[in-house]
């Protein structure tokens, strides 16, 4: 066990022990091979169930909103960004809320992994190497070419806010070109674009895995679910598929984190990222904002400037 | 008796003449059944779709019918579209799914034309698992990786050729169309019986969970088994045995539709009555939900557990909420003196 792993656990331990929180939400292994499963501990002796690794993928603060009590929450660079936007958007109450910062090395995507191996039966990773036991064939891979695409671009691997910081911290990668994905996406023609958005599309159940596991996605009631009006069936297909993922999109403008969680959570495999970044990157443009980076700037769409360059903004 | 691939995909080919044949093909996405044309692009070697192919009998969104005002007329259309379906390569935990289907769309009041329009004129041709997915947990809910039940023609996939067993009347009539049967060679009979006698690694105990579940309403479990989920309905809309949906109408001035869709009981709306009173107003009592509908309430109204161990609910869920641990953790659960 690293002392990573054994820090979380003391840490929860001491927070429950001296009755600081009700609960520590962090991982647990789960079931599956390459899987850790959120886990809500709410004894010092259960706090040995915590682990902490490449596997720990879900955003844990979507679970924040949900759960009653003073709570710790371990939680990633992004996922800290996203305790920082539900703080702003008054979801969160900072006295509720313990922040057990780890810097992140990035996550796993096991869906590289198995369109190659098959599901998988067994695996370890040691030392940024993966060894993979699958159902069609066995693999070595090395960490970085099955990171995660969000983590590839991430930019905040170090928590942003922190109660305490545990283990070191991680170097952030120099980026060459900024977007260079979103670009490459801008650069096709219209109907490429159009062509590969539809096959996303096409793949989608409707199954709102994306919507739920995203920490911004909290409205109790969600446009896609409204009956009256109504504005869509809930039956797949594409033109309503795409309606659901624009409009989620749109509402996350500019507070989407880049947690990739919604992609991670798609059972489907559907390039949920591809439109959130395009927003990110039109939202930085425009505003020069960045959500969740610090608890001081006001997000994008919370400002008012009287020398907006939108008139009807200043007066009508 | 066997038949060779090379002979088989002839009277494949040869179907596609009468019948729309899905197969699975790798697509991708991985291995999903589809509308295929030809045998050469039906994927042989795979564990199971990522998807049921429930969605062939039962579709996640359907017309049922649709709608016109003309002056004091009303012009009802009726948009049920069924033509003759083979559903090649169901794995036998699928078949029997969609035996507990027929159970849910036909009962002593009311028989679900849309669904059996196509129930009657599918052909459903199972073939054996050969590899078995430690996720599959087929055995323990009484099929087995080889067992033929739902199957109208069952096939055992021995390399180069297919044992061939003819289930059902329906099946008899098409392995008739399969010409040049031969016996087994004796190597070959003993790779059907390692085949035959195969089963998965994965278990669960569900002895007693009906009884057990019978008497756990209130009880504490449901608070913590269901505080990781997220509600969302990754786990029913890939479930082969999940059958719950809405109706709702399409409306744009004097036309609509009445289209049927998937629903789910993970979600919150799903009990959402039109008061706003909600029966189910807590995610426990919706977990609670999903493990009785399918343990307890099934076999009481139809006498099968409403799962079938095909495991693609732990592979689809984002949080790793295994309904083996599910059923564990019921088994374990103590009892509740009331
Ligand atoms: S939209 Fe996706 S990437 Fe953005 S915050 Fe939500 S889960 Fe994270
Ligand atoms: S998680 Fe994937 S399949 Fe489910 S609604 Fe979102 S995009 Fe569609
Ligand atoms: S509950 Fe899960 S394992 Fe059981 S039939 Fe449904 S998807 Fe398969
Ligand atoms: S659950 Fe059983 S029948 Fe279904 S794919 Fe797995 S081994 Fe085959
Ligand atoms: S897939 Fe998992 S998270 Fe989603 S509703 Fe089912 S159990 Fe909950």
């Amino acid at each position: 066990m690293n002392s990573i792993i054994s820090d979380i656990r003391e840490t929860a331990r001491q927070l429950l022990a001296d009755g600081k929180v009700d609960v520590v939400i962090g991982y647990e292994k789960g079931s599956l091979p390459l899987k850790a499963t959120p886990c809500f501990v709410r004894s010092p002796q259960d706090a040995d169930k915590l682990i902490w690794d490449e596997t720990c993928e879900n955003n844990l603060a979507a679970f924040a909103t949900k759960t009653a009590g003073k709570k710790a929450i371990v939680a990633k660079g992004c996922d800290s960004r996203a305790l920082v936007v539900l703080m702003q958007e008054n979801q969160l109450v900072k006295d509720d809320l313990y922040v057990i910062g780890v810097s992140c090395q990035g996550v796993i995507d096991k869906k590289k992994i198995e369109a190659e191996t098959g599901e998988i039966l067994e695996a370890i990773i040691a030392e940024g190497k993966l060894s993979v036991k699958g159902i069609a064939c066995d693999k070595e891979f090395n960490f970085i070419d099955v990171k995660d695409a969000t983590c590839q671009t991430c930019r905040y691997p170090n928590p942003v806010i922190e109660d305490i910081h545990i283990g070191g911290s991680v170097e952030v990668p120099q980026q060459t070109v900024a977007f260079a994905d979103v670009i490459e996406m801008e650069n096709r023609t219209d109907s490429e674009r159009q062509a590969y958005f539809q096959e996303q599309m096409k793949k989608c159940i409707r199954c709102y895995a994306c919507r739920n596991a995203c920490p911004m996605c909290y409205c109790s009631e969600c446009f896609v679910d409204c009956n009256s009006p109504k504005w869509l069936t809930g039956g797949v297909d594409r033109a309503e598929n795409l309606l659901f993922q624009a409009g989620r999109v749109l509402h996350l403008a500019g507070r989407c984190v880049d947690c990739g969680a919604c992609s991670r959570a798609c059972p489907q495999g559907v390039d949920i990222r591809a439109l959130n970044r395009k927003l990110t990157k039109d939202v930085s443009e425009m505003y020069h904002h960045e959500a969740g980076i610090s608890e001081e700037v006001k997000p994008a769409l919370n400002v008012y400037s009287a020398d907006d360059p939108e008139a009807f903004l200043v007066k009508e | 008796m066997k038949i060779s691939k090379e002979k088989f995909g002839q009277s494949f080919d040869a179907l596609t003449a009468d019948y729309q044949i899905i197969a699975p093909i790798a697509d991708v996405n991985g291995v999903n059944y589809q509308v295929v044309k030809n045998f050469s692009e039906v994927k042989q070697d795979y564990l199971n779709s990522k998807l049921p192919p429930k969605s062939f009998l039962f579709p996640q969104h359907e017309k049922l019918l649709s709608y016109k005002k003309e002056g004091k007329d009303v012009i009802v259309k009726n948009e049920l579209k069924v033509g003759k379906t083979v559903l090649f390569g169901i794995r036998p935990c699928d078949a029997k799914g969609m035996l507990l289907l027929d159970k849910v769309f036909k009962n002593d009041a009311y028989t679900d034309p849309y669904y059996f329009e196509r129930r009657d004129n599918t052909v459903v041709i199972g073939v054996a698992c050969n590899k078995i997915a430690p996720t599959c947990f087929c055995s323990s809910m009484g099929i087995s990786p080889s067992s033929s039940e739902g199957s109208d023609i069952f096939l055992i996939d021995l390399g180069d050729s297919y044992q061939v067993e003819a289930v059902t009347e329906k099946g008899k009539a098409i392995a008739a169309s399969l010409v040049e049967l031969v016996e087994l060679t004796t190597e070959e009979q003993a790779q059907v019986d390692t085949i035959k006698n195969a089963q998965t690694t994965s278990k669960v105990d569900v002895a007693t969970i009906t009884s057990k579940l019978g008497t756990m309403f209130n009880h504490a479990y449901w608070d913590t088994l269901q505080e990781k989920c997220i509600g969302c309905n990754a786990c029913s809309f890939s479930c082969p045995t999940c059958h719950c949906f809405d109706i709702s109408e399409e409306v744009r001035k004097n036309e609509g539709t009445r289209v049927r869709t998937w629903d789910g009981c993970m979600s919150p709306l799903f009990t959402l009555h039109g008061s706003g009173h909600n029966p189910r107003n807590k995610h426990e009592a919706r977990w609670r939900q999903r493990m009785m509908h399918k343990f307890n309430y099934f076999v009481q109204n139809n006498g099968d557990i409403a799962c079938v161990g095909c495991g693609r609910c732990i592979k689809s869920c984002p949080v790793n909420l295994d309904i083996r641990q599910a059923i564990d953790g019921v088994n374990k659960a103590e009892l509740v003196v009331e």
